[in-house]
């Protein structure tokens, strides 16, 4: 008896020992996917210039809110603002930083035809599954010239929890009231016809093997892969192709100061872009929190917002509109450690 | 031996103990602790809708509907027709590798690629599914007249059915190769021909271990999660056929869980995982029964 009772405290030690707690020094960021090859750029060039050091992890925009809440990292990343409800919730006060502009192209799969024009209300009622073949009298009115197939439409959507889908849907609720009744907007979505795929690259799979199908992609995403999507109408009747120039362009309307604005089905520009938001707490006294984290935290944000932006274009990501960045600035300048202005 | 050589020996043993023991406290805390933080993560999702979870198909997280009966179907319905489907493969890949083909290059080839085909990624196995196996697959269904996703139940559990292979066959044979070479040659002796001897001696002996390696190829096929996703086509709708898309358990938490908020949400999603360690748990309880059953009593 006696010899097993000293095998399993000392068993027990060994397992105390083994869950041991790491102790970091870095900043600490985690959160939205779509942003994270600019942000990977940004901060390793920020590393090489002043260096310290910021771990960015994609995980996800629900991740990244989740992380912050929980108090985990510096600051969290994410696609979709967070709802009145959601920061009545956290207590503490959370800043919303715009970083980058993103958009959603709807691509598609139909030999021969490289100019597709369509409408949000066609759109949303091919998701819907009203329309089910592409000569649909709906698609072939905003289309003349291009003799359709009556092929069978394959609709394909994220089957993770997006912020591509969350923006869509935005968009998708701002001009169909169906689609705003029976199915609604987020990221994860009870979808009332398609395929489910995994990913961008998982719904770009399902457009290159069937086709007539048709799915929404990430901008970039379907730029670098050099896919066909189509010319979307936005609210004052032109129709227009996601671009550099045209995503910049939705972004042109009044912004709130906190920044928490959806810019789908713009008058200007196209009209499925939107904001991706860098989230941290205003008062940075939390934790055991240092004031030289603050000051590391709230120089890195300056950072992003200005020189940083210099990497977007490259990456064929939108750079901020000045205004934006004004907006910006006074958000970062409002950051405080006990109550004193961090940002000088 | 002097008196302190025994004391270190005795020392020694005495760690060497104390490691094994931990280590299977370890493992013994953390399935445990696995279970009770699930149980206690998905507390507010079963109080909130109770049995709902079970009889109901829609899963809408925008109103707040959570119903996990298609998940459940889909699993077991994509696991038990990988197995299916994998049963003759990995049965005659064990025959052959334990009892034809025990030495010899071409062993060795065939031995290495088996064992190869455990360790390809499940993501690679998943675009090879998407991208080779779906559109034939795609064509098969234009053939039959149904409608041609190309992805869905039938595409899963063929993918699931090409990655659990090697498990059995491996299992299988080791077992085979440890039947007794004296029942063999009786056998062979009293005028048996080799399928025979294979049939009605090797076979009866062995099955119990063959079973096990089904059994694990079958928790295999019961969790996996990314190739099942990339092919399955994630339709929250109860399958209808093996031609139909479907959801799996596994698949809803990779799929929602990074992207959940809302506390009932992600309760409900914990419950899935819930539900799926107690599946899985039930599921290796049933089979261990059988092989108990099966295994020849000496």
């Amino acid at each position: 008896m006696k010899p097993w009772r000293t095998h399993f405290l000392t068993s027990l030690l060994i397992t105390g020992l083994c869950i041991s707690s790491t102790h970091a020094t870095e900043i600490l960021g985690a959160g939205a996917t779509f942003p994270y090859p600019l942000y990977s750029k940004m901060l390793s060039a920020y590393n090489m210039k002043t260096n310290i050091k910021v771990n960015y992890q994609s995980i996800g925009s629900g991740g990244g809110i989740r992380q912050l809440l929980n108090k985990t990292v510096d600051f969290g990343a994410t696609d979709g603002f967070m709802s009145d409800q959601e920061l009545k919730n956290s207590r503490e006060a959370i800043l919303h930083i715009p970083m980058s502009l993103g958009a959603v192209s709807i691509a598609y799969n139909l030999p021969g035809i490289t100019k597709l024009k369509l409408t949000g209300a066609v759109i949303a009622n091919i998701y819907l599954g009203q329309i089910k073949t592409w000569n649909d009298p709906q698609i072939q009115k905003i289309n003349p010239r291009i003799k359709l197939p009556a092929t069978q439409i394959v609709v394909a959507h994220r089957s993770d929890g997006s912020g591509t889908s969350a923006i869509f849907t935005d968009y998708l609720c701002k001009v169909s009231l169906p689609w705003q009744q029976k199915v609604g907007q987020g990221t994860s979505l009870n979808w009332p016809t398609g395929i489910g795929a995994k990913g961008n690259e998982g719904v770009a799979g399902i457009l290159k093997l069937a086709p007539g199908s048709i799915g929404y992609i990430e901008i970039i995403y379907a730029k670098q892969n050099k896919m066909t999507y189509a010319e979307i109408q936005n609210k004052a009747g032109q129709f227009v192709s996601p671009s550099l120039e045209t995503i910049a362009a939705a972004s042109d309307i009044k912004i709130p100061a906190d920044t928490r604005v959806s810019i789908t089905d713009s008058k200007k520009g196209y009209p499925i872009s939107g904001f991706t938001w860098i989230i941290v707490y205003k008062n940075q006294n939390y934790g055991n929190r240092k004031e030289s984290q603050a000051q590391d935290l709230t120089n890195l944000l300056w950072w992003m917002t200005h020189d940083g932006q210099a990497y977007s274009a490259a990456l064929d990501y939108v750079s901020l509109p000045k205004s934006v960045v004004a907006k910006a600035e006074i958000l970062i300048k409002s950051i405080s450690y006990n109550g004193v202005k961090v940002k000088k | 031996m002097s008196l302190k050589t025994i004391k270190n020996t005795q020392q020694k043993e005495r760690l060497f103990q104390s490691l094994l023991s931990a280590s299977g406290v370890i493992i013994l805390v953390l399935v445990i602790g696995v279970f009770i933080t699930l149980l206690i993560q998905s507390m507010p999702a079963i109080i909130a809708h109770k049995f709902d979870f079970f009889s109901h198909t829609t899963w809408d997280p925008v109103s707040g509907q959570y119903g996990g009966l298609s998940f459940l179907v889909g699993t077991l319905l994509t696991a038990f027709l990988a197995l299916l489907i994998s049963i003759p493969f990995s049965l005659s890949i064990a025959i052959v590798l334990g009892e034809y083909l025990t030495e010899g290059w071409i062993a060795l080839i065939l031995k290495t690629a088996i064992d190869l085909l455990a360790g390809i990624p499940s993501v690679i196995y998943g675009f090879w599914g998407l991208f080779v196996l779906a559109p034939w697959i795609r064509n098969l269904e234009i053939k039959l007249g149904v409608l041609p996703y190309g992805v869905g139940i039938l595409t899963a559990s063929l993918i699931l059915a090409l990655m659990i292979i090697p498990y059995a066959a491996s299992l299988g044979r080791e077992v085979i190769r440890l039947v007794p070479a004296e029942l063999k040659e009786a056998s062979l002796s009293l005028g048996a021909t080799r399928y025979e001897t294979v049939r009605k001696i090797i076979l009866p002996y062995a099955k119990s271990g063959i079973s096990a390696g089904f059994l694990l190829s079958l928790g295999r096929a019961l969790s996996e999660t990314m190739a099942v996703t990339m092919v399955i086509g994630n339709s929250n709708l109860l399958p209808t056929s093996i031609f139909s898309l479907g959801n799996t358990m596994a698949s809803v938490l990779a799929n929602e869980f990074s992207e959940a908020n809302g506390s009932i949400y992600i309760s409900s999603l914990l419950e899935i995982g819930l539900l799926l360690f107690v599946v899985t748990t039930i599921i290796s309880l049933i089979g261990r029964r059988i092989i108990k059953k099966m295994s020849v009593h000496q």
